[in-house]
């Protein structure tokens, strides 16, 4: 026991994160938004266990509404996503900088960025700037990605959505910067790649992402105005919560593949609810991780297991340090022509795990290729894949409410790779399935 | 020792006869259990309601805040849902054969939800059906229906949503038969019997006329001219004899007509023993013998010939006794009861063992030779209920020992249908339910070829 135990010890992982050279005990920081609004909220995080803050947007001082957010709630489960309307802070500038300065000086073995969206001068920049490094700061992140209420102001989503204006601003703040800086990009874009290159172009240290996504949650059925509800109106908001999680997943993985791009380290953000999450961030590429929604709904606790988890699971892969899995997966999204066409699974049903609630079946009946034999009893009908028929798509599998009930079995076609192109030009026969 | 009305306060009889169903406190305490449904394909919940109430879709319904379309959905198949949620033994019926037994997690509580809706429609008095309206020129069909219990009921509803214009011939003063008057107080008010009842007659078409009896008041014969089909569902409702010594003496009564008398006169006109002994272990069996407590007997004690193995009860049913604290005595069956001045003093019983499984795999009880002896001053027969054979004879019915025989409903007198115990011999409230709703279809289609 006690030998074990020593072991244990000694392969502990290491979770402290070097982020552009800040530190952090852990890669697990609170994105730029209310829960970083001001000292209370983020010495209640640090005393939490939080690794480090961006603090949230500073600028020209702003008036906020009530309401100000709005869910998507699921299956009886509260907050799938998330949106809000609130802008940057409404807070004095000199009481921000100055709490600031009290939380650096109360913990300082935590990472504190500031997000900043200064009007859109080259002067208010650097003005912001120096106030801000005044207060001793570890870096600065630039807020190009806010997606109401600013942009009508040319800022935030507006200076994110065109790759010149955002490459003139980071130049500008480059000019003035002496600390590590940061853009947040928005994904309200086709792509987040262009302009992604031109900020890195214009010397940016690193790039964040995803900022919010516009939206609109939903319509209230009885006064028939959209929410959240603001004197009988509604705007569109920036959506987030583990919605959005593989939305911003592909946009990491973007800029992480992207040759320009990936010269930089990225801070992940989106959706980032629990450690799974964020190791499924590290792996694609980000050096970091950003947390707010999980955070709002259930406070800075969460902290404890996302830090244990992620912590587990690295002992348990034998992982010493975030470096030895940050951005592992990237290479495993690939181009759909350089798939393996000779690759073919089978779904099964494991029989003695069945509970006979006939999901797969409908799933694969009604809406895809009725690969499913249903043999009528009663009460329980008995459910089996009718294999030359079953395609592999994985349907029945996910519908099926009991773990390792369907397994997709391997059946390959033909032992060697063999990809689209490939395909082609052997003029291999298209319907044989 | 002795048989006394009375016994407890009002308050105590209050409390004692309470809805024992406790309803979902709120929108969202449903919703968390209506969200675990699975939403089945092919349910086995739905196969195994003898009313194939869809109970996916009226739980997803739930979910999505269309109660009304849930109680819809309930009530399209079974037009006594409500009731049937506190009544039916959901244990071996939906609730049984939820996928989640097969995870070893507790089951929906389907009963529960089926309330939830069904409760809300009838407290807002949701109008979820409308009458056919008969084409002008055309005269509405008649049907006559005997027996205001849930076939009778089921079958005048369906009917009624077809544009017929039924009159019910009951023999009591209220409808609801079984259901009014069958069942334990506790599990289903008079109140809300009433209501039911209410709530199921205000689709409008249905006249109801109490105080008829058939082979009293009532002939088969005129109504067969009169009307242009008679559904028959007039229940079972004689008690079946010990056939032992004593049984003629004061103080023992059978469960039927103690439950009647619960149900009808009120609870503190009923009298009851200080020591009452409960012959049977089906349903009845436990209505009365928790209804006895209930009521302040000092001691119930049920004997069954059989063992818990065999018991027609469900576990839950015998749970509720045991919790009213009443004694079960397995493998006892009644010999003779003593009296003493012409009244109860006490039961002997045979102790039985079970002989080894026949073909049928059926254990027969066998006397052991041994007896016990129980003090009591009051004997409930509840050994099961037997048709009205003499009444379905005189009425030329093709009858097997007093079951109406019918092929789909149809009885072998010319556009007179039957259903529910009258034909089955006794089942549930839902099977009864069934039977009317396919009473009406076979009526229907008569009526159209007429």
């Amino acid at each position: 026991m006690r030998k074990r135990h020593l072991e244990k010890r000694i392969t502990m992982a290491d979770l402290s994160s070097n982020f552009l050279g800040i530190k952090s005990p852990n890669p697990f920081w609170l994105a730029s938004a209310p829960p970083t609004d001001k000292k209370v909220n983020v010495l209640r995080a640090f005393e939490a266990g939080w690794g480090g803050v961006v603090w949230k947007t500073l600028g020209s001082q702003v008036k906020n509404v009530s309401s100000r957010y709005s869910a998507i709630n699921y299956g009886g489960q509260k907050v799938m996503g998330f949106n809000n309307i609130e802008l940057i802070s409404d807070r004095p500038l000199d009481i921000n900088l100055r709490e600031i300065e009290e939380c650096l000086r109360l913990f300082p073995d935590r990472a504190m960025i500031v997000s900043l969206m200064a009007d859109n001068d080259k002067a208010s920049w650097h003005e912001l700037i120096k106030k801000v490094e005044d207060t001793g700061a570890h870096g600065l992140e630039l807020n190009f990605g806010c997606p109401h209420g600013m942009t009508e102001r040319g800022m935030g989503a507006a200076v994110g959505q065109d790759p010149e204006i955002a490459r003139m601003v980071v130049d500008w703040v480059m000019e003035k910067a002496t600390i590590p800086v940061i853009t947040k990009l928005t994904p309200n874009v086709h792509s987040v790649v262009p302009t992604a290159q031109a900020v890195v172009e214009a010397g940016t240290n690193a790039l964040s992402l995803i900022n919010t996504i516009q939206s609109v949650t939903g319509v209230y059925l009885e006064t028939l105005v959209p929410n959240p509800y603001v004197a009988g109106k509604s705007v569109f908001g920036g959506y987030c919560g583990p919605a959005v999680k593989p939305i911003a997943l592909k946009f990491l993985t973007t800029i992480a593949q992207d040759n320009v791009t990936k010269s930089v380290p990225v801070s992940g953000i989106g959706g980032i609810s629990t450690w799974k999450d964020a190791v499924e961030f590290l792996l694609l590429g980000a050096s970091n991780v950003q947390v707010c929604t999980a955070a709002m709904k259930h406070g800075f606790r969460i902290i404890e297991d996302m830090c244990e988890g992620m912590n587990n699971w690295m002992d348990d892969r034998g992982f010493i340090k975030l470096d030895d899995f940050i951005g592992r997966s990237v290479n495993n999204i690939t181009h759909w022509e350089d798939l393996d066409i000779n690759y073919h699974h089978i779904a099964h049903i494991n029989q003695d795990k069945c509970i006979h609630c006939g999901l797969c079946y409908i799933a694969c009946e009604d809406t895809s290729h009725q690969s499913i034999d249903l043999a009528y009893g009663k009460p329980y009908n008995t459910y089996t894949i009718k294999e030359e028929e079953c395609v592999g798509c994985n349907l029945c599998q996910l519908m099926c409410p009991v773990n390792d009930c369907i397994t997709m079995q391997e059946h390959r076609v033909a032992p060697e790779y063999l990809n689209w192109k490939q395909f082609k030009e052997r003029g291999l026969p298209l319907n044989d399935h | 020792m002795s048989i006394e009305s009375n016994r407890l306060s009002p308050k105590q009889y209050a409390h004692n006869f309470a809805d024992f169903h406790p309803p979902f406190e709120t929108h969202d305490a449903a919703l968390v259990e209506a969200n675990r449904c699975l939403f089945c394909y092919d349910a086995p919940c739905i196969k195994a309601c003898p009313t194939s109430i869809n109970v996916p879709k009226f739980i997803k319904q739930i979910t999505t805040d269309n109660i009304k379309g849930s109680a819809h959905t309930i009530f399209l198949s079974n037009i006594m849902g409500a009731g049937c949620g506190k009544v039916c033994p959901v244990e071996k019926l939906c609730e049984g054969s939820c996928v989640f037994n097969l995870m070893d997690e507790p089951p929906i509580p389907i009963a529960k939800l089926q309330r939830y809706s069904t409760e809300i429609a009838m407290k807002k008095d949701w109008k979820l059906f409308t009458r056919k309206v008969t084409p002008e020129g055309l005269k509405a069909k008649k049907v006559a229906i005997i027996g205001a219990g849930p076939a009778g009921l089921s079958c005048a509803h369906m009917l009624s949503r077809e544009g017929v214009d039924v009159t019910i011939f009951e023999k009591d003063e209220k409808a609801g038969g079984l259901m009014t008057y069958g069942i334990a107080a506790y599990k289903v008010t008079p109140a809300f019997c009433a209501d039911e009842v209410r709530y199921i007659l205000s689709i409008g078409g249905i006249n109801i006329k109490y105080g008829q009896e058939l082979g009293r008041n009532l002939r088969l014969d005129i109504m067969q001219k009169d009307y242009d089909a008679v559904y028959v569902s007039i229940g079972v409702g004689l008690a079946r004899q010990l056939d032992i010594e004593g049984e003629e003496l004061e103080g023992v009564i059978d469960a039927i007509s103690f439950i009647y008398d619960i149900r009808s006169k009120g609870f503190s006109k009923v009298p009851v023993g200080d020591r009452v002994a409960v012959i049977g272990m089906g349903m009845t069996a436990i209505d009365a013998a928790t209804q006895a407590r209930r009521l302040g007997a000092k001691e119930v004690t049920i004997l069954y010939r059989r063992t818990q193995e065999e018991m027609p009860c469900t576990e839950v049913e015998l749970d509720i006794a045991k919790l009213d604290g009443c004694k079960i005595i397995w493998l006892a069956a009644p010999k003779e009861i003593i009296g003493v001045n012409g009244k109860v003093h006490s039961l002997i019983a045979d102790v039985m063992e079970l002989d080894t499984p026949d073909e049928t795999g059926r254990r027969a009880p066998l006397k052991t030779g041994r007896q016990i002896v129980l003090e009591v001053d009051m004997i409930i027969k509840a050994a099961g209920q037997m048709p009205f054979e003499s009444l379905i004879t005189e009425n030329d019915f093709e009858n097997l020992r007093g079951k109406i025989v019918s092929n789909n409903t149809a009885t072998n007198l010319e556009g007179i249908f039957a259903g529910g115990d009258c034909v089955n011999g006794g089942k549930e409230v839902v099977d009864a339910v069934q039977a009317g709703k396919d009473g009406a279809a076979a009526i229907l289609l008569y009526i159209s070829q007429q």
